[in-house]
């Protein structure tokens, strides 16, 4: 493992096994605020995300959580190229795809495809379903030839677990997990590598998600598919992540494997933020340490100097406001073997446990599914 | 101390759609004591926000349409009252604390007046009691610099803060019972947190009874004394909270809480409930769970089963369900 | 697998993938498999039939989780079956369509000729034959208000159209675009929507010397595609920010095709319903401009020509003013409430 130099392009410490299929280097969206009819002049930038690196290796699924405003969503947006970054890179395959356009760039978006929040929205509702999980193929004339396409579509909907013959009817003729279904069975269609999940359960009913998510976990074995799994539940987000990056106001502040984030965490935020999770164990209430953060994230269009996590931090210090802290295994742990030696961007790392270590047998005998 | 505060009754609510009669609630009967905190657990169209409407006297009537049961306030039955002793009830003896701060608010008055007019209405106070004790409450709810923001307006407020402003707006008037609809379900984690501390801690101050109604069994566990669990508008089981989580007497909870990944371990693959919850136009005959349950039997497609008392594994605990003691120990 | 199983053991209602996928399919022009016949063996109509059988016999909204009960219905369709309850709609739209007959074949329920007038006759009433009397120059009012059907109409339907496509392109494509072509659009229909109508029409009509109709509508539409303009705008920039255009874009859609097949059907409604009501307030329009002198001339036959030359006879001969008025007043009226029934179907926020 290579040390992370300041600036530099390095290997990742926490890099994943296999090779990477996507590398993501100092990727940045400033939206500018401007003032002013005519002139319009830039008076500042809403920093969505402000630096974000992180690697997806090739069948893996890398998770990432955040509070709302923390610019996850809009990480997701610049992955499927929804959005041009201000800068930074997008490798795919070492190729870097933000700067493509035209044929080069669809070349590209056949094989990064997103499964979105609301399933609601997401449908085009004047469209059959059919309609609009043929689509891909109609963009893409050259992956499905013309007269196969409807076999294709009903393929798919076997896939995701929908009755075939619902081919002709429209999205509000289904309900929340089924229009999901039909979402994901639209971003299967081009067979792509990569699946950008932003939010993809969270509108869903508790019983229903639990479908979901066995789905895809399914499909990712089924198809070798890489996730990008963005979400604000973090238990979720344990479930089916093999590596974790939390953010907070526009950057990754710790990434590691699923473990090392979740029972060993060395960042203040995400010890907050794992500690403040309700556990659906009653009797974890009286001895959980649970830490309150003050107050409320600050706004992205005025960043906080130094640590920008500092203005809710309890160990906040002097350095915090003057230096940027690295994402990087930080120095009390970079000789040492161990869970806590992953990366984290903090000035004063400590391992500190939140989540409660004895896990409660779930009730009753376990089952492996219903079907 | 342990007076029972509020007792629902069989209570049976319609809603008259173009499509049909939509069955929302179609029997509930739980009940609430003083200082206690009662989390209704269920998901979408399971009918627990329709009762809390019912509680409060805010259904929307038509289409909406109370056909039979009981709401007892304090022994009164609420359903009995006019309009007008109604309305004396609301805000001063219960009051109500919705998802959506934002909306719940009206932007076009200054919080302070907002939260000052429950004094002027209720009390008849003068406008410098008012913000006097608009004040107090904000700084009760822990509002930083209270007395500096009482002129701002909602929209100046970020999420969680709204949130602590409808609960000083709730508590303005110390009513005997509040319900919390998903309170904290548009709030990020961090501030979920906060505001659920500060609710459980008031409810204890002020001995409240607190009827929480939630789809998450994380909260649940975390505040409540109490679970009634709802499916298609019934109680499917009500326990205290260590109990059930220990030992589900129904197969809806214990698919509810298998199905739930946890932070606390790596699941295998998850539990799912098969199928989709009912229509509410058309519910399936005898239980209505009976199309999703593993354990179903003939008898569950036919009778509809009652409210047993379960005996085994704690007390005061009722299971809707004809095998509760088949669940309880398998 | 958590997939859900019909709870019971049914006839294979779902075919399995590998199995020819039942009557859709029937007809899809696509080469048969092995056993292309359905799954059943008995065809695409005894499948039919098995599964609505399935269908009735299981509970709506079931269980099942396999997808919905109900046929396949588009938001087109459901909007048409509301209409077809809706008294308004009904009402107004047999008005609307006996207008139409009326102005196509005019002879159908009038024999005599709008323009053979006899000034001996001026200002008779009501005689056999001749319902609605005669006006001040001796013509039959009856005949000339069937006949002034087929200019009102002309005129609305051709303002309308003229306006509903210029300025839902116009409209469209800045809402789509945005940028600085949205900018100076916004600021042009800023500059039409402050030309006062009427006063318009006295100052650019009265240069102009042609007598059809053509000039009439060529104003309307002048000043009336800013309105739409504004609600396409409108509505094309909410249909842009729904998911299923991200979606779309995300898959490498080209702007036409997001265009064509994603916003504009989504976007269409709201110009439709403006449209429908527009149309009634520019019949009015085409007689208030022909009554004040500017709008058509005669020979042409237009109610706001006969409203016109009527009014100076107002005392004497009230049935020749009344009866075209009335006309114009059923006819805008149906159109606006036409207009009401289409909005009442298509607003999203009742379904």
């Amino acid at each position: 493992m290579a040390e992370r130099k300041n600036g530099a392009v390095a290997e990742h410490l926490n890099a994943p096994a296999g090779e990477p299929i996507l590398q993501v280097r100092g990727l940045v969206k400033h939206y500018p605020l401007t003032q002013g009819i005519l002139f319009r002049k830039q008076v500042g930038a809403v920093k969505a995300v402000d630096g974000v690196d992180f690697d997806l290796g090739a069948g893996e699924t890398l998770g990432i959580v955040g509070e709302s405003g923390c610019g996850k969503s809009t990480v997701a947006k610049m992955l499927v190229n929804l959005e041009r970054p201000t800068a930074g890179e997008i490798r795919y395959k070492g190729d870097d795809i933000t700067k493509l356009s035209g044929r080069a760039l669809k070349a590209v978006r056949r094989n990064i495809q997103m499964v979105f929040q609301d399933p609601y929205t997401s449908l085009n509702p004047r469209m059959t379903v059919g309609d609009i999980i043929g689509e891909p193929y109609e963009i893409h004339p050259e992956v499905a030839p013309k007269g196969d396409r409807r076999r294709q579509v009903q393929d798919l909907l076997d896939v995701v677990g929908l009755n075939p013959e619902y081919i002709n009817r429209y999205p509000h003729q289904f309900s929340g997990g089924q229009r999901q279904r039909i979402g994901i069975a639209r971003g299967l269609a081009l067979r792509p590598e990569i699946i950008v999940a932003d939010e993809p359960v969270s509108a869903l009913d508790v019983s229903v998600q639990a479908q979901v998510i066995n789905l895809m976990d399914r499909l990712q074995t089924e198809f070798a598919l890489s996730y990008v799994f963005i979400a604000h539940d973090l238990s979720i987000v344990r479930h089916i992540s093999d590596r974790v990056g939390v953010m907070y106001l526009g950057r990754i502040v710790e990434t590691g494997r699923d473990a090392e984030i979740y029972d060993h965490p060395t960042h203040p935020y995400t010890q907050a933020l794992l500690s403040a999770v309700p556990v659906p164990d009653p009797e974890a209430r009286e001895h959980r340490e649970r830490i309150i953060l003050f107050g409320d994230v600050p706004s992205p269009a005025n960043i906080p100097s130094g640590c920008r996590f500092r203005t809710r931090c309890w160990k906040a210090a002097e350095r915090c406001a003057m230096e940027v802290p690295l994402l990087a295994v930080p120095a009390e742990f970079r000789y040492e073997a161990g869970p806590a030696a992953h990366d984290s961007a903090c000035h004063f790392a400590e391992e500190k446990q939140v989540v409660p270590q004895e896990p409660v047998e779930p009730p009753g005998e376990p089952t492996d599914g219903s079907a | 101390m342990t007076d029972v505060l509020l007792e629902v009754r069989d209570l049976h609510v319609e809603f008259r759609t173009r499509d049909g009669v939509a069955k929302a609630v179609n029997g509930v009967t739980y009940s609430v004591d003083e200082g206690e905190t009662l989390a209704v657990l269920g998901e979408s169209g399971s009918g627990k926000s329709v009762t809390a409407q019912a509680v409060m006297g805010i259904l929307d009537t038509p289409p909406g349409k109370i056909t039979s049961g009981e709401i007892l306030f304090k022994g009164q039955d609420l359903l009995k009252f006019k309009e007008e002793e109604r309305r004396k009830v609301r805000g001063a003896q219960m009051a109500m604390i919705f998802q959506d701060a934002l909306s719940s608010l009206n932007p076009v008055l200054s919080v302070g007046a907002q939260l000052g007019e429950m004094f002027t209405v209720h009390r008849g106070a003068s406008r410098k009691e008012a913000k006097a004790k608009a004040i107090e409450l904000m700084d009760r709810v822990r509002i930083p610099g209270a007395a500096s923001r009482v002129g701002d307006y909602p929209h100046q407020f970020s999420g969680g803060m709204r949130q602590r402003i409808m609960i000083a707006m709730a508590l303005a008037l110390e009513p005997a019972l509040i319900i919390a609809d998903e309170p904290t379900t548009a709030l990020d984690v961090t501030v979920q947190a906060q505001v659920m501390d500060l609710l459980a801690e008031l409810q204890r101050e002020l001995n409240m009874g607190l009827i929480l109604i939630t789809h998450d069994l994380g909260v649940v566990a975390d505040v409540a004394d109490r679970i009634a669990v709802m499916y298609a508008g019934r109680i499917v089981e009500s326990a205290p909270v260590h109990d059930i989580y220990k030992a589900p007497a129904h197969p809806y909870t214990k698919g509810l809480l298998e199905s739930i990944p946890r932070l606390d371990q790596k699941g295998r693959e998850l539990y799912a409930i098969k199928g989709l919850p009912p229509n509410l136009m058309n519910i399936p005959p005898g239980c209505a769970f009976n199309p999703r349950c593993p354990m179903a039997q003939d008898v569950c497609r036919t009778d509809v089963p009652p409210l047993y008392e379960v005996t085994e594994a704690g007390a005061d605990r009722v299971s809707a369900c004809h095998f509760w003691r088949e669940c309880l120990n398998g | 697998m958590p997939e859900p199983t019909p709870p019971e053991p049914t006839p294979p209602e779902r075919p399995l993938p590998s199995m020819p996928p039942g009557p859709h399919l029937s007809g899809g022009g696509r080469a048969p498999e092995d056993g292309a016949i359905a799954a059943t063996g008995m065809g695409g109509a005894m499948d039919l039939a098995t599964q609505e059988a399935d269908s009735l016999r299981k509970p709506l909204g079931g269980p099942d989780g396999s997808g919905p009960q109900d046929k396949p219905r588009s938001l087109w369709s459901d909007a048409w079956r509301d209409l077809r309850r809706n008294p308004v709609f009904i009402i107004s739209g047999l008005v609307i369509l006996f207008l139409i007959v009326i102005s196509l074949w005019p002879s159908v329920i009038a024999s005599g000729n709008p323009l053979k007038c006899d000034l001996a006759k001026s200002q008779e009433g009501s005689q056999p034959g001749h319902p609605f009397g005669y006006n001040g120059q001796g013509c039959d009012v009856y005949t000339r208000t069937v006949y002034g059907a087929r200019v009102s109409v002309t005129v609305g339907v051709c303002a309308t159209l003229g306006v509903a496509i210029l300025g839902s392109v116009l409209g469209g494509l800045a809402g789509f675009f945005g940028g600085a072509w949205d900018a100076v659009l916004s600021r042009i229909t800023d500059i039409f929507f402050a030309i006062p109508v009427v006063l318009g029409g006295l100052v650019l009509l009265s240069v102009v010397t042609s007598s059809t109709i053509w000039p009439v509508i060529g104003f309307m539409v002048l000043l009336g595609w800013p309105q739409i303009s504004r609600i396409a705008r409108g509505s094309v920039i909410t249909t842009k920010q729904n998911d299923y255009v991200q979606a779309a874009r995300a898959l490498g859609a080209s702007n036409s095709r997001m265009l064509l097949r994603h916003i504009t059907p989504n976007a269409i409604a709201p110009v439709i319903v403006v449209a429908t009501i527009a149309l009634g307030t520019y019949i009015s329009l085409e007689a208030t401009l022909s009554f004040l002198g500017v709008g058509l001339k005669p020979p042409t036959v237009s109610w706001g020509i006969d409203i016109s030359s009527a009014s100076q006879y107002i005392r004497t001969a009230p049935h020749a003013l009344l009866w075209p008025a009335g006309a114009l007043a059923v006819t805008v009226l149906a159109f606006i409430m036409l207009g009401d029934a289409v909005r009442d179907a298509l607003d999203p926020k009742l379904r």
